[in-house]
């Protein structure tokens, strides 16, 4: 099973501040290992963000997201005590969720 | 490594830097960028590994290691980080983070401290050691760096890793001199700080380990060390040996008082 | 905070809830563009994406570096303050293929999304804004990288 993500949650005004970071290679399949042979692509496609179980936010994402990816985005009236579910996808069809509370 | 291209990025920036400079300098532009950075160090994702094998029962013994003694009591992680390398009673030696590290998981858990320091970095248990320094740097993060020089091999070891700071040799006649003896040094865009004396906080010694960007890996000191000595094309003195442990010493000592912001982000 | 095998045993429960409701509740995953992703101009991008053409606007915002360090981890964030933004998207220009990250908004986030994307050399970087009355709307700055970030 892939790493957990690292999301903190924190309150600004009306809306809170979802910071993730994501442990994934994202390899973009355009690299050459030691032996001269491409490394196929293996990254993140789809990122579905929930507050309080209601999709607010899904994104598709491309080879060249970094390594370990990192995203942010505010989340309108979200309160403390809220609940953020973050799920990727990848191209092999691997996915993680992980959850945070917002404080 | 593409050297031509990165030649001619770097002839065409410094090319731009003469109008960059009326408002920003190079350095200034690669502050800003770091600084983008912070928030967000991938080297978080490190730091929880490393904390979950610290408290997991693994190994031939299936034993945590809760009960590794650091430098300042059995399971004492907070401010440990700090004051390594040290001489430790124990084992009647001057260790390292990592050299600790291999003997904590060989007495405790059973696992072969040998031929885990035989392993290409990051490859089977060498990958539990750079998660683990991750998370035990993480937790004297802000302090400063206080390593003792109480005891007389710690006092050894210093005068050892200051000859072997100095020693010239290789076919490029490099020593860690060449590149951190003096103010002010920079390699193309890297400024290179003087380890001889205290570079100041967050900088060299305090600085690492440290999550680099350019190959998307956590790096312990004993990696920086390694690639310091590829750098200077010498053969590896080897994973956690005592002259590794002694520069950590000779750096570690000069760098007193700095602020450790380990783990930090690098290039 | 949460440590890590708290995280784990959590994630692991959520995992096996949404895993009995075999999708996850709500979401009407758009599939895959691989079309967007493999567009190598803004114009063949634009077209799979099915948006018209692009035009700058002030009302859209980019903030990235002026000089990334390095290629492999540049900071880019794509922003606009306007009401009825459908999709942000970030573009690397020099890029392989263009489109590095697409946003879908609703109205319960901000038009305000930051990610870190690699960039091959220095080039223009967008921030595109796809607005519901079918207006696309751009940002654009250049950033130089002074050491490649595809690897090798």
């Amino acid at each position: 099973m892939a790493d957990p993500m690292r999301i903190r949650a924190q309150v600004s005004g009306d809306k809170a501040t979802v910071r993730v970071l994501m442990s994934h290679e994202m390899e973009t399949g355009l690299r050459k290992d030691s032996a001269g042979k491409l490394i196929p692509a293996w990254h993140i496609q789809d990122v579905t963000a929930l507050h309080n179980g209601k999709v607010v936010m899904t994104a598709q994402w491309g080879p060249s997201v970094s390594k370990n990816p990192f995203l942010q985005f505010n989340v309108r009236g979200a309160k403390a005590g809220d609940k953020i579910t973050i799920t990727w996808k990848d191209n092999k069809g691997e996915s993680r969720t992980d959850e945070a509370t917002v404080s | 490594m593409k050297f031509i291209p990165l030649l001619a990025a770097t002839a065409a920036l410094l090319a731009c830097g003469a109008v960059v400079s009326q408002t920003k300098t190079a350095s200034d532009g690669i502050a800003e960028y770091r600084k983008m950075l912070e928030d967000g160090n991938p080297a978080e994702l490190f730091e929880a590994k490393g904390e979950d094998l610290w408290k997991t029962a693994r190994g031939p013994k299936k034993a945590s290691l809760q009960a590794c003694n650091l430098g300042l009591g059995p399971g004492v992680v907070k401010g440990a980080f700090v004051q390594l390398p040290r001489w430790f009673a124990d084992t009647g030696r001057v260790q390292d983070l990592e050299s600790r590290l291999l003997t904590c998981m060989e007495t405790l858990q059973g696992f072969n401290a040998a031929e885990i320091a035989k392993t290409g970095f990051d490859k089977g248990e060498q990958a539990t050691l750079t998660a683990l320094s991750a998370w035990i740097s993480s937790e004297s993060r802000g302090m400063k760096m206080a390593l003792p020089q109480a005891h007389a091999e710690e006092r050894r070891f210093y005068e050892l890793g200051k000859r072997a700071f100095f020693f010239r040799g290789g076919p490029m006649d490099f020593s860690c001199a060449s590149c951190h003896g003096e103010d002010g040094k920079r390699i193309r865009l890297q400024d290179l700080p003087n380890l001889t004396k205290n570079p100041g906080d967050g900088l060299g010694f305090a600085a690492w380990p440290a999550y680099r960007v350019s190959s998307g890996e956590m790096w312990s000191m004993q990696r920086r060390l390694n690639d310091c000595y590829r750098q200077q094309r010498f053969p590896y003195p080897g994973y956690a040996s005592d002259l590794t442990i002694a520069l950590g010493v000779y750096m570690g000592v000069n760098a007193q008082g700095a602020q450790s912001i380990a783990p930090a982000l690098k290039r | 905070m949460m440590n890590r095998r708290d995280l784990l045993s959590h994630s692991a429960k959520l995992a096996a809830l949404l895993a009995t409701t075999g999708l996850l509740p709500g979401v009407a995953h758009a599939a895959y563009n691989a079309a967007a992703f493999d567009a190598k101009t803004m114009a063949d991008l634009m077209k799979a994406l099915g948006a018209g053409t692009p035009t700058e606007s002030k009302d859209v915002s980019i903030t990235a570096p002026d000089i990334a360090e390095n290629g492999a981890v540049v900071p880019v964030g794509a922003s606009t303050a306007l009401a009825g933004v459908r999709k942000l998207a970030i573009l690397v220009e020099k890029n392989p293929a263009v489109l590095s990250a697409l946003f879908e908004v609703t109205d319960s986030v901000d038009a305000n999304m930051g990610t870190r994307v690699k960039m091959g050399q220095s080039s223009n970087v967008y921030a595109v804004a796809i607005m519901a009355d079918g207006r696309v709307l751009y940002a654009m700055k250049e950033v130089k990288v002074t050491l490649g970030g595809c690897g090798g």
